[in-house]
């Protein structure tokens, strides 16, 4: 089942992201939230990988090539405004995409039903920090375009049609386009220019062709698993 | 309490009343400034260590084995953050801030507890400090659910609760390796071997060393002696590390009679000494870690302040 195994990568691998910035957070409050964050889509997650098959199996023994993520949630942490800009762009999509979903009759309505709410106040956070760092400091300002700019070239893959997945492609780009634009204009930023895909990249997590980064995620995500076959935790 | 006399020796006899009644001390009430600052140290230290201990913890997030595990170890570090965070509110209590308190850690003239400054080697570790470390802290933090101090008996009342669940899950994954393969039970071993001697450290010098153990308990802050504690700890333990199949690395741990405890070998007090001197095993790299995610950060608590400014405390 594509579909399930291109959603739950996304939440899995972005968990796993999230997941890094434990102690390493700029506030304490922000530690509660990213964790709480990583935690929402490790759940997704599990849900969706259990419908593929075994979610141990699926997180740990598969190869990067087998991955079906799209190449925005695997992109590294950076500092918090580059976190941030992955956080805004993807949960916006996520957002859009759930909530279409649920009001589906496809096998994830009842999963979309309950992640939709997670997902909004995902967003709702990604959005709140936007304009904080937006709207802040020259500094802040800086470095929250800076992400903006570096992780657009990976929202286009956002919109190529999921197997599985019965919505309008391109009326959910374009209500994220207005969704973003809005939210950076509030925070008096511009939505970046330049392509929203590479001549190489349109698609390509989603057929498991990943950025360089990601097998080292995965390296580190899998060793210990790997390293006793057969066993249990 | 309530305080309605008038003089300062007054205040004093008030407050000794509701001591010895066993009555709560409120933010509102007056309190002698030595009980003021020892509260202040102690739930400062008590706070900078649920915020220092997410790290070793967090060392294992990318790497936990399955995806029940790594969820299971992420709530557990996040509940970390959250403990850091309602002990900071019930200091701010006293009048200090928490940006005071950081302070404070960031420069090393506040401590956190010195188990944290021992390495997680391997994933066993994960269950040894839930079995352990929070086993440890729970034996001293249930008796402050009764602390004479109301925002800090109240705090543990919650944090305890949540420990409960985190040293139980503990257990169970180092039930779960000591009961699976070979390697895994080596693993397990391993980390009980590693982590026993610092857990009994965690109840601080014995009781003719304690600096500030005869005060404290004086004000009901504290209710049991060090020495005490670490005996009820191991006794609780010995049984616990039975039922896993594992040993625990004490030659001298045997029942005793007579006294209706285990008696156990001596504690290495010069190894705790030159931990909390500055000199354990991950001392300096954990204050790095620290001190970097501060300044690193310096910029967002900049630009969010910067905001609120603009927008407003209500809109921010």
């Amino acid at each position: 089942m594509t579909a399930a195994l291109a959603l739950g990568d996304d939440a899995l691998v972005l968990s796993h992201r999230l997941g890094e910035w434990a102690g390493h957070a700029p506030v304490l409050e922000e530690e509660v939230a990213l964790a709480n964050i990583a935690l929402d889509l490790l759940g997704q997650a599990r849900v969706l990988l259990s419908l593929v098959g075994d979610e141990d199996e699926l997180a740990y023994l598969r190869e990067e090539r087998a991955f079906r993520n799209c190449q925005l949630v695997e992109q590294p942490n950076g500092d918090f405004a580059h976190t941030i800009a992955r956080q805004l762009y993807f949960s916006t999509y996520q957002e859009l995409l759930y909530d279409r979903l649920a009001r589906g009759d496809s096998p994830f309505a009842p999963l979309a039903a309950k992640a939709v709410k997670e997902v909004a106040y995902h967003r709702d956070h990604a959005e709140h920090w936007t304009l904080r760092l937006g709207d802040g400091t020259p500094e802040s300002h800086k470095r929250m375009r800076r992400g903006l700019e570096a992780l657009w070239g990976y929202t286009g893959e956002l919109f190529e049609p999921i197997e599985g997945c019965e919505v309008d492609w391109a009326a959910l780009g374009e209500e994220w386009l207005a969704r973003v634009t809005s939210a950076l204009h509030r925070a008096t930023l511009t939505v970046p220019e330049g392509p929203r895909r590479g001549a190489w990249a349109a698609g390509a997590g989603r057929q498991g062709l990943h950025t360089e980064p990601f097998g080292r995620m995965l390296a580190e995500m899998q060793h210990l698993h790997r390293s006793h076959p057969g066993a249990s935790w | 309490m309530t305080t309605t006399a008038a003089d300062p020796e007054a205040y004093q006899t008030v407050f000794d009343a509701a001591l010895a009644a066993d009555e709560r001390i409120e933010p509102r009430d007056w309190l002698p400034d030595a009980y003021r600052a020892s509260l202040i140290r102690q739930m400062a230290q008590h706070a900078h260590s649920e915020i220092i201990g997410m790290q070793p913890e967090a060392n294992w997030i990318t790497r936990a084995p399955s995806l029940r595990r790594k969820a299971i170890l992420m709530a557990k570090v996040q509940d970390e953050a959250g403990h850091g965070l309602y002990l900071y509110s019930a200091a701010e209590t006293l009048g200090t801030s928490r940006e005071e308190l950081l302070d404070k850690l960031h420069s090393g003239r506040q401590k956190y507890s010195s188990i944290f400054n021992y390495p997680t080697l391997t994933w066993a570790d994960v269950g040894a400090i839930g079995w352990l470390v929070d086993g440890a802290a729970i034996t001293n933090q249930v008796p402050l659910c009764r602390c004479s101090y109301g925002p800090y008996a109240r705090a543990m009342v919650r944090i305890c609760k949540e420990e409960s669940f985190h040293q139980r899950q503990g257990y169970e994954l180092l039930l779960t390796l000591s009961r699976g393969t070979p390697a895994q039970h080596a693993m397990a071993q391993d980390a009980v071997d590693r982590w026993w001697w610092p857990s009994l450290m965690m109840f601080g010098p014995p009781d003719d060393a304690s600096a500030h153990s005869a005060q404290s308990m004086a004000w009901k802050i504290k209710r049991h002696s060090n020495d005490e504690l670490r005996q009820r700890f191991v006794d609780i333990c010995v049984p616990q590390a039975e039922a896993l199949g594992l040993t625990l690395p004490d030659p001298d741990l045997k029942w005793n009679e007579d006294r209706g405890h285990y008696d156990f070998g001596p504690i290495d007090w010069e190894e705790f000494r030159e931990v909390l001197r500055g000199n354990g095993p991950c001392n300096a790299q954990r204050m790095s870690q620290r001190r970097r995610a501060h300044e690193e950060g310096a910029w967002v608590r900049e630009a969010a302040a910067a905001y609120a400014a603009k927008h407003g405390k209500a809109e921010a």
